[in-house]
């Protein structure tokens, strides 16, 4: 990305000639500015954490949400522009209510996935749009047992036992490798992916943040929902202390 | 051919062989009467709690006067799905003129919009006989009464719906001194008026099956509207 | 001319009686541009029995669906739950009230998936259910439905009912079918003597309507649904409820 575009950047509808779409690359800088978001898919469910960054001490803390219900057993979690990443979560939930009315049964989640990602591939084909500036995170705990997709601003999609998005995204995805995560309990993974985000967010830069976290699994009945306010203390606090012992080692070491 | 359709043969509905045809009536009569009076200074309306559909009495307990303003009442009867319809517009109106004049719409204004918006339909009629009351600019009693389709006429008294046609010369006899002679015309006062409108409505319940249960009456004077009710015969 | 006892043949053969319309002979024009609508239902359901009592609303329905005389599906659940403020019960048509039905469940769901605390108010469901199916009459398209909204708000119990033509209006008592001319004498005599009834004893009128509903409505059935809504129980739907039959009386009806 270190190459201007020296003209061929100004549609997604144009390839530069050594085969790239500007529009599409920009667009997932935009991802890479915005705050982490992971998910992880355990034995039980999926987990999905998302670090809100907080720009100003004036806003309502719980507003502008980064994850979103979809249809009941199904959440998305974003990362980069909100007002795009808002018009995603209509479409698909569009996608869902439509499923739902022509066949009886709620959506599976790689039909859902699909048609997503095919929504987004298609505002990477011509000059008169520009492609979404975000990713998301599809998530479901169904028949099918737990899913997982990320979506990308190209309309790529894959599917993946735990992901990470956004600024952070490398050392995230470091963390989560480190897991067990076919042999975790939802239980235990809201801990840990209460752990990564406070472990991956950068204080230096950016001041405050909150912490969301949402589950699917057998304890919320299937149903996507945030997790219950006392599960999410534990698991704040959890991290918060896995925080100061490993700051405390990084002192002794010095 | 004549042996097959016999004239005699008894008609089982559930046994016939042509398809049965449900026809679908947009309308129903809920029936529902309403009286209103006016003299120099007030305005009195009336109107029966009944909600009824042929011989089945819906609920006792139904208001058909509909408040549009704080010296603006409507009173409405005939088919009730129309009413809740243009009643709910109208309430829409009136807030939407208030926004955008700063002000309540006055009585008269609302009696040339009601028209207005029963003739839009004019060829698919909100069924539903209306009759308007409120003080006019100068603080008089006025009435506004209207045939379905918007037809407005401004009178001093009206009795519409089930019973209008039976009260209307009642009222002509007892508050215009028609057909009478040697009678003196005497200033009509606020109780005369809500009395005789109990006693006519007594009189509709009487003889009008769609007419009953309850009266709730709206005085509208310059000191607000004032509600009373009254009891009528429940069979 | 004359026939064999003589009487002279009519004054005016093979014509219109006077007075009568005359049909020109040729072919029929008939307008073809014209849209027909439904007009009529096919697999109904009967009475629909409600009454609110001293804290909440009970609403009962069988489960028969009948196809003209015939008693053609015996499990038709007419009985729903809306959420935990609202129930819904209809009779009439039951296509289109399956088809009501998943427009209301999607509402729903479009609600929870917004997760913003807001519930939808059985006064709002009431109102909503006037529009569409004034809407519908208006088309000359009507829903062929009688739905009775039961529930709770701002602490008092609500029962209101709209017709197929949007005659909506609200009561203690509410029957639809055969209900409203056997079911609701029965049940304005015992609230004329007991005005506010307790639960259990709302119960055991509305049973006791069911089944003199059954003795005389030929399209009834001894199974039927009965929900309930109040503060201490929340919404339940009960599923299967059975009329007491006593048959002993037949024996002395000739």
């Amino acid at each position: 990305m270190s190459s201007i575009g020296t003209g061929y950047d100004l549609s997604a509808s144009q390839f530069s000639p050594d085969g790239r779409v500007f529009q599409v690359e920009y667009a997932m800088k935009a991802v890479e500015n915005s705050g982490t978001v992971i998910g992880l898919r355990g034995k039980d469910g999926v987990v999905l954490a998302a670090e809100k960054l907080v720009m100003s001490k004036l806003h309502e803390p719980g507003t502008n949400k980064r994850i979103f219900n979809v249809d009941r057993h199904v959440g998305m979690a974003f990362s980069g522009l909100i007002a795009d990443a808002r018009q995603i979560v209509d479409i698909a939930r569009r996608e869902a209510a439509n499923y739902r009315s022509q066949y009886g049964v709620s959506i599976p989640l790689n039909y859902l996935n699909d048609r997503v990602s095919m929504y987004m591939h298609a505002y990477t084909l011509y000059s008169a749009v520009r492609p979404y500036g975000c990713s998301v995170i599809l998530a479901s705990c169904g028949e099918e047992g737990p899913t997982m997709y990320t979506i990308d601003p190209s309309g790529v999609s894959y599917g993946y036992h735990g992901c990470a998005i956004g600024k952070a995204k490398q050392s995230a995805k470091t963390e989560i490798e480190k897991l067990k995560l076919s042999g975790m309990t939802c239980r235990e993974l809201v801990k840990e992916a209460a752990k990564i985000i406070y472990l991956v967010h950068d204080e230096l830069k950016d001041k405050n943040f909150e912490l969301e976290l949402s589950w699917m699994c057998e304890e919320s009945g299937g149903r996507h929902e945030k997790v219950p306010e006392h599960v999410f203390l534990e698991a704040e606090k959890a991290a918060k202390q896995a925080m100061e012992a490993d700051s405390d080692s990084d002192t002794e070491d010095m | 051919m004549a042996l097959l359709h016999s004239e005699n043969r008894p008609n089982y509905p559930d046994y016939a062989t042509a398809p049965t045809q449900h026809h679908f009536s947009p309308y129903a009569d809920n029936g529902g009467s309403v009286v209103a009076i006016a003299g120099d200074d007030f305005v009195v309306i009336g109107a029966d709690t009944r909600l009824s559909a042929g011989f089945s009495i819906y609920t006792r307990d139904q208001n058909k006067l509909f408040r549009l303003s704080d010296t603006t009442v409507l009173g409405c009867s005939g088919c009730w799905c129309d009413t809740l319809t243009l009643t709910r517009i109208l309430s829409a109106r009136m807030q939407m003129y208030q926004q955008e004049h700063n002000k309540t719409m006055a009585t008269p204004a609302c009696a040339q919009m009601l028209s207005t918006m029963l003739y839009y339909k004019r060829f698919f009629p909100y069924y539903i006989s209306n009759i308007l009351v409120g003080l006019d600019n100068e603080g008089k009693g006025c009435i506004y009464s209207y045939d379905p389709i918007g037809h407005c006429e401004k009178t001093t008294y009206r009795a519409g719906g089930s019973a209008g046609a039976l009260l209307q010369p009642l009222l002509d006899n007892q508050i215009g001194l028609k057909n009478m002679q040697n009678v003196k015309d005497s200033k009509l006062t606020l109780e005369r008026a809500a009395a005789i409108i109990k006693d006519v409505f007594i009189s509709a319940a009487e003889r009008d099956i769609f007419t009953g249960d309850n009266i709730l009456i709206n005085i509208i004077t310059k000191d607000g509207i004032k509600e009373d009710s009254f009891q009528l015969r429940k069979d | 001319m004359f026939d064999a006892a003589g009487n002279p043949p009519p004054f005016w053969h093979n014509g219109p009686t006077p007075g009568g319309l005359y049909n020109f002979p040729g072919p029929k024009t008939a307008p073809s541009d014209f849209r027909q609508h439904s007009q009529a239902p096919v697999t109904t359901a009967t009475s629909i029995v409600a009454m609110q009592y001293n804290k909440g609303v009970i609403i009962a329905g069988d489960l028969l669906g009948s196809y003209g005389s015939l008693a053609r599906y015996r499990n038709c659940p007419r009985i729903m739950k809306v959420n935990d403020n609202i129930i819904l019960g209809a009779g009439g048509d039951y296509a289109d009230f399956q088809y009501v039905k998943d427009i209301i469940e999607q509402k729903i769901i479009d609600e929870d998936c917004l997760d913003d605390g807001f519930k939808l108010k059985p006064k709002s469901l009431y109102c909503w259910l006037t529009r569409i199916m004034y809407n519908r009459r208006s088309k000359f398209d009507p829903f062929w439905n009688n739905f009775v909204v039961g529930g709770l708000q701002d602490g008092e119990p609500f029962l209101g009912t709209v017709d197929k033509l949007g005659t909506a209006y609200t009561d203690k008592i509410v029957c639809s079918g055969y209900g409203a001319y056997i079911a609701v004498p029965l049940l304005r005599e015992a609230l004329e003597k007991n005005p506010t009834p307790s639960k259990a004893e709302a119960r055991a009128l509305v049973e006791k309507c069911m089944e003199v509903l059954y003795y005389r409505d030929a399209r009834s059935y001894p199974k039927y649904q009965i929900a309930t809504i109040d503060e201490a129980d929340g919404a339940v739907v009960e599923d299967l409820v059975s009329v007491n039959q006593n048959w002993s009386l037949a024996h002395m009806i000739y």
